[in-house]
């Protein structure tokens, strides 16, 4: 394991939010090959999971809500549903910060699966209340998984600043 | 903690107050706008390499496949030639019959060409981003089509750069029909590939296969824009497989419609007042005038809320009258008129004592 490093707010917020942004812009490029699209997964989540666990913090829900509300310009949708749902990720794993400290690999997997699957509730249910639709289930399911895929990025994050700031271990 | 209920509130405050499917201009803020603005050259440069790489697999495939294309395409001509023959038929007898109508159709509709330079595909929104504006005459609501059929329609537009809402999206809605039986129906994304079919109007009017094509309900779309195909969705709801799926999406055409069948001005819509009541000589009247009656303005008067006894000069208080006691105080007068039985107009007071006859109205 690498020496953690120090709790710069650029470098633990600035940096990770921006290869966020910039995932999203490259996996938005209108691209179709047999039929098949890019999949389109929140890379956002990754930091919301892994900034909740590292250590708690005034800055990272206004950075989260910063972040949803450039993917809600930039994909279009409602303005304020990433947002929520960004937090909707962000609050449990907060609470239970202590709960999921020093657990294995797998557990935080599923961990950051559960996650992903609430913030992915709450946008279902905001959806159908603002639009009276109910998404589509498999539509949801779909970019569920792949984000629920993306855990390592979220798991090398936490690594790498796990242990910079010993008071919140 | 603190911070997080903070942000959780204000994420909250903001998505009751975003009006993001409605066809006001108004309602596609300033900051949507520059954002489009802005992402729009960055979404053209990420995307030109996977456009020429389409571009480059689609000679060496055309290249390799010459021969086989050739023999479809030769094919294709002989059956298109015969539709040909049958279409300037078609729309010879079709002009003759105009003529003899005298029907007046539509001008044709002119298309701006754009490139779509990002692509939403999640279960919450379903756009695109178009690199033509308002600066090529694109306004909202204008149809979206791509190679094969409708895409969707626009709900933003920037200087250079324009929302496309996709058929697909949560929050559209589309009126559609199938020629086979003219049903109607509304098409209502859910975020899937196949939007559902809602409201079908008719009893059992779809089967698998039917065609989909826009209806013009409502003025937003053209009637007879090709959409899709009838599915049956997993779910037994019927569905459609859209037609602009089977093309390539990074290119669309923006229709920059009218619908004339509209009011050009819409502030003729806007909600004015009452009109006056209609004022009643009361010059001529059996009952005379009464002291305030015969100063102007007082029939216009009945559209503003009374708010002094002035207002007794108002025809239906002289339409009917009764005895007042002698101790009543007048009254503001009803906006409207009506006849009733036994009311307690203003002008009681003014009217003579008891034995002051009723009046009816003259209808």
């Amino acid at each position: 394991m690498a020496a953690a490093a120090p709790l710069n707010p650029l470098r633990w917020l600035g940096w990770p939010m921006l290869l966020c942004l910039l995932g999203t812009v490259v996996m938005g490029i209108p691209l179709r090959v047999y039929g098949l699209q890019l999949p389109e997964p929140v890379f956002a989540l990754v930091p919301a999971f892994a900034w909740a666990v590292i250590r708690p913090s005034v800055l990272p829900p206004f950075v989260l809500l910063g972040l949803g509300f450039l993917l809600d310009l930039f994909w279009g949708g409602p303005i304020g549903l990433w947002p929520a749902c960004l937090l909707a990720a962000y609050a449990p794993v907060l609470i239970f910060r202590n709960v999921l400290a020093g657990q294995s690999y797998v557990a935080m997997w599923v961990w950051y699966a559960a996650a992903c699957a609430l913030a992915f509730v709450t946008g279902f249910y905001m959806m159908t209340l603002d639009s009276g639709v109910m998404p589509s289930l498999l539509a949801v399911a779909g970019q569920f998984v792949v984000t629920a895929a993306l855990f390592p990025f979220a798991h090398r994050l936490i690594e790498r600043y796990e242990d910079a700031d010993v008071r919140f271990r | 903690m603190v911070a997080l209920v903070v942000a959780v509130v204000f994420a909250l405050a903001v998505i009751m107050g975003d009006r993001r499917e409605t066809m006001r201009a108004d309602a596609y803020d300033k900051t949507r706008a520059t954002v489009d603005r802005v992402v729009t050259p960055v979404g053209g440069v990420l995307s030109a390499p996977f456009g020429w790489m389409r571009g480059g697999a689609d000679a060496i495939g055309a290249y390799f496949m010459a021969g086989s294309q050739n023999s479809r395409l030769r094919q294709e001509l002989i059956a298109a030639g015969k539709w040909r023959d049958e279409a300037i038929a078609l729309r010879e007898e079709n002009g003759r019959m105009r003529t003899l109508l005298g029907v007046k159709t539509d001008p044709p509709i002119p298309m701006v060409f754009a490139r779509t330079v990002t692509d939403s595909r999640g279960p919450f929104a379903n756009t695109r981003l178009a690199n033509a504006g308002s600066d090529r005459g694109v306004k909202q609501g204008n149809p979206v089509l791509g190679e094969h059929g409708l895409v969707g329609r626009i709900v933003g537009v920037g200087p250079t750069a324009s929302r496309i809402l996709l058929l697909t999206d949560v929050e559209s809605r589309t009126p559609v029909l199938t020629p086979r039986t003219n049903a109607r129906a509304i098409l209502i994304g859910d975020g899937g590939p196949n939007p559902k079919l809602a409201y079908v109007r008719t009893h059992d009017p779809l089967q698998e296969g039917d065609r989909v094509l826009t209806s013009g309900d409502g003025g937003v779309f053209p009637r007879g824009l090709p959409v899709g195909v009838v599915v049956k969705g997993f779910d037994g709801s019927w569905r459609v497989a859209l037609d602009s799926d089977a093309g390539p999406i990074d290119y669309v055409q923006i229709m920059l419609f009218k619908d004339f069948s509209q009011l050009v001005d819409a502030a003729a819509l806007a909600p004015k007042g009452l009109p006056a009541a209609m004022p009643v000589q009361t010059s001529s009247s059996i009952l005379g005038a009464p002291p305030s009656a015969a100063k102007p303005g007082a029939a216009g008067a009945a559209d503003k809320p009374p708010t002094k006894p002035q207002a007794a000069a108002t025809p239906q208080t002289v339409t009917v009258t009764m005895p007042a006691p002698p101790a009543a105080r007048p009254k503001p007068a009803a906006p409207k008129p009506k006849p009733k039985p036994k009311p307690k107009p203003p002008a009681a007071a003014a009217a003579p004592p008891p034995s002051t006859p009723e009046v009816t109205p003259p209808y």
